[in-house]
């Protein structure tokens, strides 16, 4: 009723000092807002930060391992063979490679191991023969094999003694390294009393050293030695199926995305190719492994486990990825370069060709390489192709049996030696994301420095 | 000589072709007479004609090529052996083809074996002899023909132009048929696996226990989806609540309050995140979040397993942030200005214009983003594989263990590829289930921010 009877004036006065007094109040909102998103962007940040250093710290110690430096004797008493046979005037190559092979199995047939516990004897003086288990537990146990390829590589160390570097064994690593409670009762202990002391031992004597190991990069993955288990094979594995990504979705991805953005007629069948498109991007990644074990696998035959199949399934998963890029790239350049090529008379192969796509080669690039990142880290669809196999050679064509990288992390991480592998695993992990940043980077610089503004 | 060698040979006779074509044009201009194109399209179409039709013929031969020559050797066979049933005559030719290819079979091979994989061996060198002779006939005739053909009145640029979109058109196909591929081979297989169980078994069941039960007469196992699709949600729903708040709100910021330095450096970090493997994820899950999160639970009295829905959802929230933030970002940069600044001239602050105007504006969008989350969320493989503790159980705690589709597709499609028994069969069935949610969702989705574009366009 009141109100009626104020001036004007006057109602605008109470106005004024409703919004005023509501100012404060607003302001204070504003604030809290603010606080929320800037909370948000640091929240996120912060979970990944988290994210990386707990996998940086577990995974860098990793890459320096328990090392022996032994004096090991080639003692012509163990290694009782012949003479490498050397290639005689007049023999056939096929011959030779025989002779020189039964020479290699006889020189397999060394108990390369006893060479090994007397290296080892020397340093710790003479054990009792109960305690050899004990002793062989000290160093892993493919360093017995690199010992006989050292010996076949150059037989002339018969007889010398050589200052060696051996891993010790995973075990003796975490023990060295504390990934194991040291106080742990000796029934759960992996090692027993008699080799976690030595350890301590010849660790205090600098006989064994935590020296940054080559085994991470240049082996491949092992089941019998844990401490020489290496990325090699994935390695090699990652890269052939990235080759097929590489050889087949880019120029099929450029392909047809230059065809919709610049040739397709506006019809019903482009339409569906789009949507088709856009839906394929976002359908899940191990959709395509089951759809490479039904058709690639089950249907075409190819061999399990390949990395020929792995790069199929790979390739038409990022497929949609490079296509969308690349359209985009070719949407940001103007009509008005079309128009210049087509008015003074090139055809519209031509300029597609000669000046549209030069002109988007940076963006379809960086979308490519985005692509083959995504590619790299991509796991589930491997499994379903048998990916997950142990495989303990380096592949040398598409068509061998194989992993991949983010498959050996997989198969790691489930490494039942915990204490071990968990760092083995982060390592990895170091690796593949060293790998992928790279990329990225590599991309993000590539837009950088190309990058037009029209 | 194997096919890329082949096509190796093919390449180079394409590239003298070229030369060809090009020499015999320039010939034909001489005397002032004006080509029609210039002289590199005639040596495009040389080579073309010389090397298409060589190649569809090795082609031909590479995919028909291996049934053509089965069918041949199966009418040499002796009678009792061509009579035998399906299934025993596939066995009999693998052996042959694996004998006439020199690689090892099972057992000593029998003297039919043996015959016919000489039979076959023979049979293949010829078919590869004739292939070869063809593609060189075709490769040669294609040559001189197309020389033939070259005169200044020949539109060689339009015919060369029309291969090449022929063939650009062709690639764009691919995507077509992967969708093909992926509706047949889930369809297909998921009909098989309906053989052993019915329909509504399978999606109406509240058990999941695929193992040969030895209790039952039946010796089927149990598949019952909805323990595994509520495990699904449960982890998604998670996820979300996690990754739509946070990541909203860092869009929000990072549109409308950071400053310029700020983006340049949040914008490709975000990026890079996206770009993290969800395996990576998955062990951070594994041997951080989950610990944690137990230990938590230890300290104010409730029991949370390391691997639990929780702690998969949790670390998937994590994982699709820059996701929901980059989506989001688009779209609320995608708002007129005219909208912002009409609610700022009428006084109103910065957050009530964000609350009040560009947020309702940008809605369709912001939810077409949330249902794209969602269908990521669903279909994430590695992280519930490694975090979620596979416990195919309804039960609506978060804490405890739970398994999704994704998770039971890993599981009974790793190992062997016997595609005969149901408890390999089910993954497609799963991944046909898994195909149809996450299509659905992007289909609306897609609908959603088509339509919210339009309106702003």
């Amino acid at each position: 009723m009141t109100t009626d009877t104020l001036t004007i004036e006057e109602r605008s006065r109470q106005r004024l000092a409703t919004i005023e007094a509501s100012l404060a109040g607003r302001h204070a909102r504003e604030r809290r807002f603010r606080r929320m998103g800037l909370g948000a962007v640091v929240t996120g940040m912060g979970l990944v930060l988290i994210l990386f250093i707990s996998i940086l710290m577990r995974g860098v110690p990793a890459f320096w391992q328990a090392t022996f430096y032994l004096d090991v004797h080639f003692d012509p008493e163990v290694i009782q063979v012949d003479e490498k046979p050397v290639r005689e005037s007049g023999e056939s190559a096929s011959a030779f490679r025989e002779r020189e092979l039964a020479w290699m199995s006889r020189v397999g047939l060394v108990n390369w191991q006893q060479i090994i516990d007397e290296a080892l004897k020397a340093e710790l003086g003479e054990i009792e023969a109960r305690q050899t288990r004990d002793l062989r537990a000290l160093i892993t146990s493919g360093e017995r094999h690199a010992l006989r390829d050292r010996f076949i590589e150059d037989p002339s160390l018969l007889g010398e003694t050589v200052r060696l570097k051996m891993l010790a064994s995973a075990n003796v690593d975490v023990w060295l390294k504390g990934n194991i409670d040291r106080s742990l009762p000796d029934r759960q202990q992996q090692l027993s009393a008699q080799t976690r002391e030595w350890a301590d031992e010849l660790y205090a004597r600098g006989v064994i050293t935590n020296a940054f190991s080559t085994a991470l990069f240049l082996n491949t993955d092992s089941r019998s030695s844990l401490a020489s288990a290496g990325l090699a094979g994935a390695f090699m594995g990652s890269l052939f199926m990235m080759l097929v990504v590489i050889v087949l979705s880019v120029p099929i991805g450029v392909a047809s995305a230059i065809y919709l953005e610049e040739f397709a007629p506006k019809n019903r069948i482009t339409d569906l190719i789009e949507i088709n498109i856009n839906n394929l991007a976002a359908v899940p990644s191990i959709v395509f492994g089951l759809l490479g074990a039904a058709i690639f696998i089950g249907y075409l035959g190819l061999p399990l486990s390949a990395p020929l199949v792995g790069g199929l399934v790979l390739t038409l998963m990022t497929l949609p990825t490079i296509i969308i890029a690349t359209r985009a790239s070719l949407r940001s350049i103007p009509g008005s370069i079309r128009q210049a090529a087509l008015g003074i008379g090139a055809s519209r192969v031509q300029t597609v060709f000669h000046h549209v796509l030069p002109l988007a080669l940076p963006g379809i690039l960086t979308g490519s390489i985005l692509g083959v990142a995504q590619a790299l880290g991509e796991t589930a669809p491997l499994l379903l192709i048998g990916m997950n196999a142990f495989v303990a050679n380096v592949p040398g064509t598409p068509l061998e049996q194989s992993t991949a990288l983010p498959v050996q992390i997989y198969l790691w991480q489930g490494n039942e030696l915990r204490n071990f592998f968990e760092a083995r695993t982060s390592a990895a992990i170091i690796v593949l994301l060293g790998l992928m940043l790279s990329l990225n980077a590599l991309a993000i610089w590539l837009r950088k420095r190309f990058e037009t503004r029209w | 000589m194997n096919n890329l060698a082949l096509i190796a040979i093919l390449l180079i006779v394409m590239a003298l072709a070229y030369q060809v074509g090009l020499t015999r044009s320039r010939t034909v201009a001489t005397d002032g007479v004006r080509l029609h194109s210039r002289p590199g399209y005639y040596g495009m179409l040389v080579a073309l004609w010389c090397g298409l039709p060589a190649f569809a013929l090795l082609l031909l031969w590479s995919l028909a090529g291996t049934s053509l020559v089965e069918l041949l050797v199966v009418r040499q066979l002796p009678p009792e052996i061509a009579t035998l049933g399906e299934r025993e005559l596939s066995t009999f030719l693998r052996r042959v083809s694996a004998l006439a290819a020199d690689r090892a079979v099972s057992g000593t091979p029998s003297e039919t074996e043996l015959a016919a994989a000489a039979h076959m061996a023979s049979l293949q060198t010829l078919g590869r002899m004739i292939t070869i002779a063809a593609m060189a006939v075709a490769a040669v005739a294609g040559l001189v023909l197309a020389r033939g053909r070259i005169s200044p009145q020949l539109r060689a640029r339009n015919q060369v132009e029309r291969v090449i979109t022929i063939a650009l058109a062709l690639c764009s196909g691919v995507a077509i048929l992967t969708t093909v591929g992926i509706v047949l081979s889930m369809v297909g297989e998921a009909m098989n696996f309906f053989r052993f169980i019915s329909p509504a078994e399978f999606f109406f069941g509240t058990t999941w226990n695929p193992r040969f039960s030895t209790s039952g007469d039946t010796g089927q196992g149990e598949f019952g989806l909805l323990p595994l699709l509520w495990g699904t949600l449960m982890v998604s729903a998670i996820a979300l609540l996690v990754a739509v708040p946070l990541g909203l709100m860092t869009a929000i910021y990072m549109a409308e309050y950071a400053p310029a330095w700020l983006r340049n450096v949040a914008k490709p970090v975000i990026e890079v995140l996206a770009g993290i493997p969800t395996i990576v994820y998955g062990f951070f899950a594994l041997i951080v979040i989950g610990p944690f999160l137990s230990d938590l639970g230890d300290l104010v009295g409730i029991s949370i397993r390391t691997t639990s829905a929780l702690t998969a959802g949790l670390v998937m929230g994590i994982m699709i942030i820059p996701f929901v933030s980059s989506l989001s970002d688009d779209i609320i940069t995608q708002v007129p200005k005219a909208l912002r600044d009409g609610a700022l001239g009428l006084g109103a602050t910065k957050s009530e214009t964000i609350r009040q105007v560009v947020l309702p504006a940008a809605l369709p969008g912001i939810v077409g983003a949330f249902l794209l989350a969602a269908s990521r969320a669903i279909g994430e493989t590695m992280i519930v594989v490694l975090a979620a503790g596979n416990n195919p159980v309804l039960h609506a705690n978060p804490f405890e263990a739970v398994s999704t589709i994704t998770v039971t597709i890993v599981n009974q499609l790793t190992g062997d590829m016997d595609f005969a028994s149901p408890q390999s069969l089910v993954a497609f069935a799963l991944g046909l289930t898994l195909f149809v949610i996450t299509l659905g969702l992007n289909v609306i989705a897609l609908v959603v921010v088509r339509r919210y574009r339009q309106q702003y366009e």
